[in-house]
């Protein structure tokens, strides 16, 4: 029952993700990156870290896509710069490479059969907030800084220059 | 009958080459930086299926990490691409050359 969901689940995914690079319209990307990130957070819920996929939603389709479609809007691009993406040279050697790297990365997993151990209060917020507020503390703290460094550097970037 | 381990790394690994091919193929940046969100998207899945498939929860600490860190670089790569438009009109990375590239 549980692998009928993870194939839907892959499929939203798969497909949206396949959307996100093929569509012409950059709303459309959005929109599909949006559908992606709701199959990830699934997902997540299916590998028992709910608190996890609660913040893929909140972070990534909230926070994240907003900033996307507000730059979109903002620049208003013209039809004909949408359109003007064509197949060429440098099109067919990505698509080449990625199908090489796939195949590289799928060729590797034939060792990794076994399935999930059942645990109890796997992904629960208590776990993961004890784990980072202990043995992750340095890390988070630098994380902080890290984000300090770059809401400084953005109002320094977009300030107009006068 | 569940999905095992090799479900979700397969599943990552796809959706990891789907990021690159679009990094490689498309030339608008902001889809370049969706595409860059896709490839983040897919480690943090390696990660998380890693840290249930040992029972720990560290995988998912780091997923954090990279969720912050995700956040962090689309803050400032979107800001240097309004940057660049304002500049250049334009966010086509090919015809962006005044790095003489």
């Amino acid at each position: 029952m549980s692998l009928v969901f993870f194939y839907v689940f892959a499929i939203l995914t798969v497909a949206s993700a396949l959307c996100v690079i093929a569509f012409r319209n950059t709303l459309s990307c959005a929109f599909a990156l949006v559908s992606t990130f709701f199959g990830v957070a699934c997902l997540y819920a299916m590998l028992e870290a709910h608190f996890l996929a609660a913040m893929q939603v909140l972070v990534y389709a909230g926070a994240i896509m907003v900033l996307f479609l507000f730059v979109i809007m903002l620049m208003n691009l013209g039809r004909e710069e949408i359109l003007k993406i064509k197949m060429s040279f440098v099109g067919v050697l990505g698509i080449l490479i990625g199908g090489y790297l796939a195949t590289i990365l799928l060729l590797r997993l034939s060792g990794l059969t076994s399935g999930f151990p059942q645990l109890a209060n796997f992904g629960g917020i208590r776990e993961v907030g004890r784990a980072m507020f202990t043995d992750f503390l340095v890390p988070f703290e630098i994380t902080s800084f890290l984000l300090l460094i770059a809401v400084v550097g953005v109002v320094v970037l977009a300030r107009r220059e006068t | 009958m569940t999905p095992t381990l090799a479900h979700y790394i397969t599943l990552s690994a796809i959706l990891f080459s789907i990021g690159v091919t679009g990094v490689v193929c498309r030339r608008n940046a902001l889809v370049i930086f969706m595409s860059i969100e896709l490839m983040l998207n897919a480690a943090n899945l390696a990660f998380i299926a890693f840290a249930r498939h040992r029972g720990t929860v560290d995988g998912e600490v780091l997923a954090f990490f990279v969720i912050a860190l995700a956040a962090a670089e689309v803050a400032v790569g979107l800001a240097i691409i309004v940057a660049i438009f304002r500049k250049q009109g334009t966010i086509d990375v090919g015809e962006i050359r005044f790095l003489k590239g």
